[in-house]
């Protein structure tokens, strides 16, 4: 009982260590970048679609979009655990992250697109190219470059939001952590570590964002 | 699809239920994140750096460290050192830190897109800080923060959802007991996400309202009782409410 009233243990935080960062490593950050991969595609397709497509399409996507988006990814993960029981649940985990962030890049896209300048849409009409070219050569180069930051910080915000995979029972890094310290009756240092690695993994990244931001205006 | 129907509307006292403990979640964590917002915001922007730089570690703690872990923490950690809170407040704490974190680079970024001139004129009326801020700069700010915080809020009505792990009875926690005597399909797809989405367009439509009144108030664009009179002086009226979903 005497081990109860100590606030720090470091043997306990030692121990916490391995399951943690190995729920990090084959989960957390598995699905952060699987789930990025297909985020960033899809998120294309989406916004093509949304622009490109004829009007019912177009029209029944931008609404899917907007419904995925305005609602939560724990009863997406839910839905998608019990509809597809063939799929194991890391599989669902990867695929509904994937889904659920491409709503959001494919906003992010869209802006992309309309802030390619009007000039270059002029000078492809007056080069008479096709439009598969137009798109393929000229707007969709100019219009990924001011998109990276954009979708680098989504990545980020699906990285802590992995968490989430443990309401369809995936041991990513924070359930490792609170199976941890339910074995073990003490939740500080697993929990803690769970939150340090967060913080250490997601500051610098979003600082090296911000660099990018910063000279990407600046080239414009 | 009746079995659906009526299954739901038997389990509907406690998806009522479910809702109330969403919609409170909601809104009391909004109103902490708006609260801690606005003083981190305006800690963070500040020129001293005894408070600059404090505020900037807060929001990097609280943004950089995930939602799911800092609800874990209030609640399975904090009792280990004699801090038992109610499940309730756990919810509002974490989502409101957790938020309010996000919420104040928005209101730090506001604060400092009012333009420069605005700043000059209250020095040039020897307005003291604090008055410059009420009367000049924060009315400013709040017309152009509005839309951010409206998606902010979305997104904490949606991270809600995850408070069953703590053992509260939500709308999800109710989904999950609907699913056991309905499809699938039906329990999550059909009422769950559409109750949720449902409850974000009310969500958005409140904002658009307080964006309107809050631009109004600046002598920007109509008051909200012309854009809600059912005869609209002039269409465009309903579009500068703008858009934040």
């Amino acid at each position: 009982m005497q081990e109860q009233t100590e606030i720090w243990d470091w043997e306990m935080f030692f121990r916490a260590l391995p399951p943690v960062l190995e729920g990090f490593l084959t989960v957390t950050l598995l699905v952060t970048v699987l789930g990025t991969v297909i985020a960033a595609a899809l998120g294309l397709v989406w916004a093509m679609l949304i622009r490109l497509a004829p009007q019912p399409v177009s029209g029944i996507v931008k609404w899917f979009v907007a419904f995925i988006r305005m609602t939560p990814i724990v009863v997406q993960l839910l839905f998608a655990y019990y509809a597809f029981l063939m799929f194991d649940a890391m599989t669902i985990g990867i695929v509904v992250f994937g889904i659920h962030y491409s709503t959001y890049m494919s906003e992010v896209y869209r802006a992309g697109i309309d802030a390619v300048p009007k000039g270059q849409w002029e000078a492809t009409t007056a080069l008479s190219m096709s439009t598969r070219r137009t798109w393929a050569a000229v707007v969709i180069p100019q219009a990924l470059r001011a998109t990276v930051p954009a979708l680098g910080n989504y990545a980020i915000s699906m990285f802590k939001d992995t968490p989430f995979l443990l309401v369809i029972g995936v041991v990513e890094m924070v359930n490792a952590a609170q199976i941890f310290g339910g074995n073990n009756f003490r939740y500080v240092e697993a929990i803690t570590l769970a939150g340090i690695i967060f913080l250490l993994a997601s500051y610098p990244t979003s600082v090296l964002i911000r660099r990018m931001e910063k000279r990407l205006a600046y080239a414009n | 699809m009746l079995e659906n129907i009526q299954a739901t509307v038997e389990a509907w006292p406690f998806l009522a239920q479910g809702l109330w403990v969403t919609i409170q979640l909601t809104v009391l964590g909004s109103a902490l994140a708006l609260v801690l917002a606005i003083i981190l915001g305006l800690m963070a922007g500040a020129q001293h750096k005894a408070l600059a730089v404090p505020g900037r570690i807060i929001i990097e703690f609280f943004r950089g460290t995930s939602l799911v872990v800092q609800l874990f923490f209030i609640f399975f950690v904090l009792p280990q050192f004699g801090v038992d809170l109610p499940g309730m407040v756990v919810g509002v704490l974490a989502l409101g830190l957790n938020y309010g974190a996000y919420a104040a680079e928005v209101v730090r970024g506001s604060i400092a897109s009012v333009p420069r001139g605005q700043w000059e004129a209250t020095t040039a009326l020897s307005m003291s800080p604090v008055h410059r801020m009420r009367r000049v700069i924060f009315p400013q700010a709040w017309a152009l923060m509005i839309p951010s915080l409206a998606s902010l809020m979305v997104h904490l009505l949606k991270g809600t959802a995850i408070v069953s792990v703590i053992l509260l009875q939500d709308f999800t926690f109710h989904l999950d007991q609907l699913r056991r005597v309905t499809d699938t399909t039906w329990a999550y797809a059909v009422v769950g996400l559409v109750g949720y989405f449902v409850l974000a367009l009310v969500l958005t439509l409140v904002m658009n309202a307080l964006e309107a009144r809050a631009k109004h108030r600046l002598g920007r664009g109509p008051s909200l009782r012309e854009i809600l009179s059912p005869t609209p002086t002039s269409k465009d009226n309903l579009s500068t409410a703008g858009s934040a979903i």
